[in-house]
C-alpha cells in the first residue's frame, strides 16, 4: 500500500431504514470487519434514509442495507445485513489472502 | 356501448385511451394495480405512458411515471406526437418523469435485505405531485439487479400492497417469458387487473392485439382486440364498441346521377347509408363512386375519396373523361382523394387511418374504392370483420358511405358478396355484356332498403357528357343493349305502327256497324207507326158506319109516324 495514504484510506457509507433488526446488524457487522481488516484507514457515515430519505434519491439507494465504498474509487456497493465477512471483504475488493500477502 | 356496465359500484380510473375504455367498462380499477404484459415491442410503455399523460391532461389526476429503462428526456421524445403537451403538464405538476438507473452486476449481496429505499423514493415522488396515477416500466428491470428471488418475491407482494393501501392507480408492465405471463408468476395473481398485449405478423403485415386476461370485480370485454399505434397514439376499435343505434336519417341526397336517382325512387341515397357497387373491371364502379363524391361536394359537403387502385391525378384524369371534375373540389378544399395500396399496412391500420381521415375533415360523403383491395392482404373472415366494423364507424358519425367491389366476370353477384351483403342499405349491380362484337354496360339495384327501388335493369351508357341510363330491351331469353338495342327498338317501333293502324280499322268499323244498326231501327220504328196509323183510321170509319145506320133508322121511324096523322082528319 502507498504511504501516502489520506487519512481515510477507506470511505464507507451505510444506508439504513430505522432500527431494524437488518439495520442494526449491518451496523455492528460493518464496525467488526472494519475493526478488525482496516484498523484506523477507514470513516464510516451511517445515513438513516429515514430521517433524510431525499439522499434515497440523490445517492440512488434502493435495498436496505446499502454499504457504498466511495473511496477508494471505484465505488461498490453491497447489499445486506453484512453477516458473511468474507463475502464482505471480497465485495469491497479487500480479500484477506490478499491484504495478509501484500 | 355493448359491455354491460361493469357490475359494480368498482370505481375506475378512465385511460383516456379510444377503445381502451369501452373493454374494460370505463377504465382501470381506481386505486387497484394493473399489470401489462407483452414481450419486446408490445406497446406496453406506451399503454402506460399514454394512460398517465392522458388521466394528467384530460381528468387532472397528477401521475408519475417511473423507468427502469429509459430516460425521462427518451420518455418525452416517443410520445411527442401525442398531440399533448407532455412539458406543460410537467410544468403544471401534473406530471412526473422519474428515471431509477439499475447498476446491473456491480452489487454484492452479503445477507438479508429489502427494497425499502425504492418504497421511501416512490413515497417521496408521489408527495411530491400528489400522484394518483403511477407506472413503473418494467418490474422485471427493477428487479433483475438482485438476486435473491425469496427476497424478491416477497418485496414484489410488499410492492403492490404498499400501492394499494396508498390508494394508487397504479400500472405495472412485465416483459413477457415464456410460458407464464410474467416472471415471477405471482404478479398476475396479486394484480386486480391483468392487460396482455400481443402482435403477429401475417402476411408481411403486423397486427397488434390487447386482450383483458383478468379485472378483478368487474365485466370486461373478453376478446382479442386489435389495436394501432399510431401519430395520435394507441387506438383500439372493439368490434363490439358500435351498436346498431345510430341516428336514422330520413333525408335523400343525390347519386349525383340524375338517371340513377330516379331508379332509387326519385329521391337518391339515405343519408348515413351505406351504398355497395359491385360490379366487373370496368363496369363503372369507379365513376359512379366519384358523380357521389362530386354531387356531395356541389352541396358544399366535404367528401373523401380513398383509391386502393389507382393514384389521385390518375382518378382526376380519368373521371374528366365522363364530364366530371373532382378537381375543381380538391382545390376548394372540399374533396380529399386519398390514394394508399392496400398492402401498404395491416387491416387494423386502414380501418383507423380511414376512420381517423374520415373524423378529422367532418366529411359528409365517402367512398372506398375498392374494398376488394383488401383481398391481397388478409382472410376474408378478417375482411368481413374489419368491414364490418368499417361500415359502422361511419354510420355512427352520419356519413353516407358508397363503397365499390371488384366481382368475377362469371360470377353471381349476389353471391359473391353474400357476406357483407346484410351491412349494406342500398346494393346496385353493374354488369358487363358483350354481344354482337361490343361491350356494354347494364345497372340494377339489387336492393335499396326503405324506399321503392325499380326493379329494372338498365343499360348505363357513358360519354363526355356524364352517365346515362337507358331502358334495356329483353328479347326472350337475350338481353339486348347497345346496337343490338338500338335495332330492336326500331323493329319495336314498327310493330306498334302497324298496332296503331290495325286500331284505326277497327274502330273505322266499328263506327259503320253502328251506323246501320241507327238505320234498321229508324226503319222498324217507322213501320211501327204506319200500322199505328192504319190501326186507328179503321176504328174511325166502324164508328161512322154505325152511327149513320142509327140516323137513317130513325128518319124512317119518323116518316111513318107522319102519314099516319094525316088520314086521320077528314
Amino acid at each position: 500500500m502507498a504511504d501516502e495514504a489520506p487519512e481515510y484510506e477507506y470511505d464507507l457509507w451505510l444506508y439504513i431504514a430505522g432500527q431494524t433488526p437488518k439495520s442494526l446488524l449491518a451496523v455492528a457487522n460493518l464496525r467488526r470487519i472494519c475493526d478488525q481488516y482496516l484498523h484506523n484507514r477507514y470513516r464510516v457515515h451511517v445515513i438513516d434514509l429515514h430521517h433524510e430519505p431525499e439522499r434515497a434519491i440523490s445517492d440512488n439507494i434502493l435495498a436496505i442495507p446499502t454499504l457504498v465504498r466511495k473511496l477508494p474509487p471505484p465505488i461498490r456497493k453491497i447489499v445486506g445485513d453484512l453477516s458473511n465477512t468474507e463475502r464482505v471483504l471480497v465485495g469491497l475488493d479487500l480479500t484477506p489472502r490478499r491484504h495478509t500477502g501484500s | 356501448m355493448e359491455f354491460p356496465a361493469a357490475i359494480t359500484n368498482l370505481p375506475k380510473a378512465p385511460t383516456g385511451i379510444r377503445g381502451l375504455d369501452d373493454i374494460t367498462g370505463g377504465g382501470l380499477p381506481r386505486g387497484r394495480t394493473t399489470l401489462i404484459c407483452g414481450g419486446a415491442g408490445c406497446g406496453k410503455t406506451l399503454l402506460a405512458f399514454e394512460t398517465l399523460v392522458r388521466g394528467a391532461a384530460l381528468y387532472g389526476e397528477p401521475g408519475l411515471f417511473v423507468s427502469f429503462e429509459e430516460s425521462p428526456a427518451d420518455l418525452r421524445m416517443n410520445v411527442a406526437n401525442l398531440a399533448i403537451d407532455v412539458a406543460n403538464l410537467e410544468q403544471r405538476g401534473l406530471l412526473l418523469l422519474e428515471q431509477i438507473s439499475l447498476e446491473q452486476g456491480e452489487i454484492a449481496e452479503v445477507g438479508e435485505y429489502d427494497l425499502e429505499g425504492l418504497f421511501i423514493r416512490l413515497g417521496l415522488l408521489i408527495d411530491r405531485i400528489g400522484a394518483q396515477r403511477i407506472v413503473l416500466d418494467t418490474i422485471e428491470t427493477l428487479f433483475s439487479a438482485f438476486g435473491n428471488q425469496s427476497i424478491l418475491r416477497g418485496e414484489l407482494q410488499r410492492l403492490f400492497r404498499w400501492l394499494r393501501q396508498r390508494g394508487l392507480t397504479a400500472i405495472i408492465t412485465a416483459e413477457r417469458s415464456g410460458q407464464g405471463l410474467s416472471r415471477f408468476g405471482i404478479e398476475e395473481f396479486v394484480a386486480d387487473c391483468v392487460i396482455l398485449l400481443d402482435y403477429r405478423i401475417t402476411e408481411h403485415v403486423l397486427t397488434r392485439y390487447a386482450r383483458i386476461v383478468k379485472y378483478r370485480g368487474s365485466s370486461h370485454g373478453v376478446n382479442e382486440y386489435p389495436f394501432t399505434i399510431g401519430p395520435h397514439g394507441i387506438t383500439m376499435l372493439p368490434i363490439t364498441s358500435f351498436t346498431l343505434r345510430y341516428p336514422v336519417s330520413a333525408e335523400r341526397i343525390s347519386s349525383g346521377f340524375p338517371d340513377l336517382d330516379h331508379l332509387l325512387d326519385g329521391g337518391g341515397y339515405y343519408r348515413g347509408s351505406t351504398i355497395l357497387v359491385s360490379g366487373p373491371t370496368g363496369s363503372g364502379k369507379t365513376s359512379l363512386g366519384a358523380s357521389f363524391v362530386a354531387a356531395a361536394c356541389a352541396r358544399g359537403e366535404p367528401a373523401i375519396f380513398f383509391a386502393f387502385e389507382e393514384s389521385a391525378d390518375q382518378i382526376v384524369r380519368n373521371l374528366r373523361s365522363i364530364g366530371i371534375d373532382l378537381q375543381q373540389w380538391r382545390d376548394r378544399g372540399l374533396l380529399q382523394i386519398i390514394s394508399s395500396r392496400p398492402s401498404l399496412a395491416g387491416l387494423e391500420t386502414h380501418l383507423i387511418t380511414l376512420l381517423e381521415a374520415v373524423e378529422q375533415s367532418g366529411a359528409r360523403a365517402v367512398v372506398i374504392d375498392p374494398i376488394t383491395g383488401f383481398h391481397t392482404i388478409s382472410r376474408p373472415v378478417d375482411i368481413t370483420t374489419m368491414l364490418f366494423r368499417l361500415f359502422d364507424g361511419l354510420k355512427s358519425l352520419g356519413v353516407t358511405t358508397l363503397a365499390t367491389s371488384l366481382t368475377n366476370a362469371g360470377a353471381d353477384p349476389a353471391q359473391s358478396e353474400v357476406n357483407i351483403s346484410s351491412l349494406v342499405d342500398t346494393w346496385i349491380v353493374l354488369r358487363n355484356h358483350e354481344t354482337n362484337g361490343e361491350r356494354n354496360r347494364s345497372l340494377l339495384v339489387l336492393k335499396s332498403r326503405g324506399m321503392r327501388h325499380s326493379n329494372q335493369v338498365r343499360e348505363l351508357v357513358m360519354d363526355a357528357h356524364g352517365l346515362r341510363l337507358v331502358e334495356i330491351y329483353a328479347a326472350g331469353e337475350t338481353v339486348l343493349i347497345g346496337a343490338a338495342r338500338i335495332a330492336e327498338q326500331e323493329r319495336l317501333r314498327h310493330e306498334q305502327e302497324l298496332h296503331e293502324r290495325e286500331a284505326i280499322q277497327r274502330q273505322r268499323r266499328y263506327a259503320l256497324q253502328q251506323r246501320l244498326l241507327a238505320l234498321q231501327i229508324e226503319a222498324l220504328q217507322a213501320e211501327l207507326a204506319a200500322l199505328d196509323d192504319e190501326m186507328n183510321a179503321a176504328a174511325d170509319l166502324s164508328e161512322a158506319r154505325a152511327r149513320a145506320q142509327i140516323q137513317s133508322r130513325l128518319a124512317t121511324s119518323r116518316y111513318r109516324d107522319s102519314t099516319q096523322e094525316g088520314s086521320d082528319g077528314r
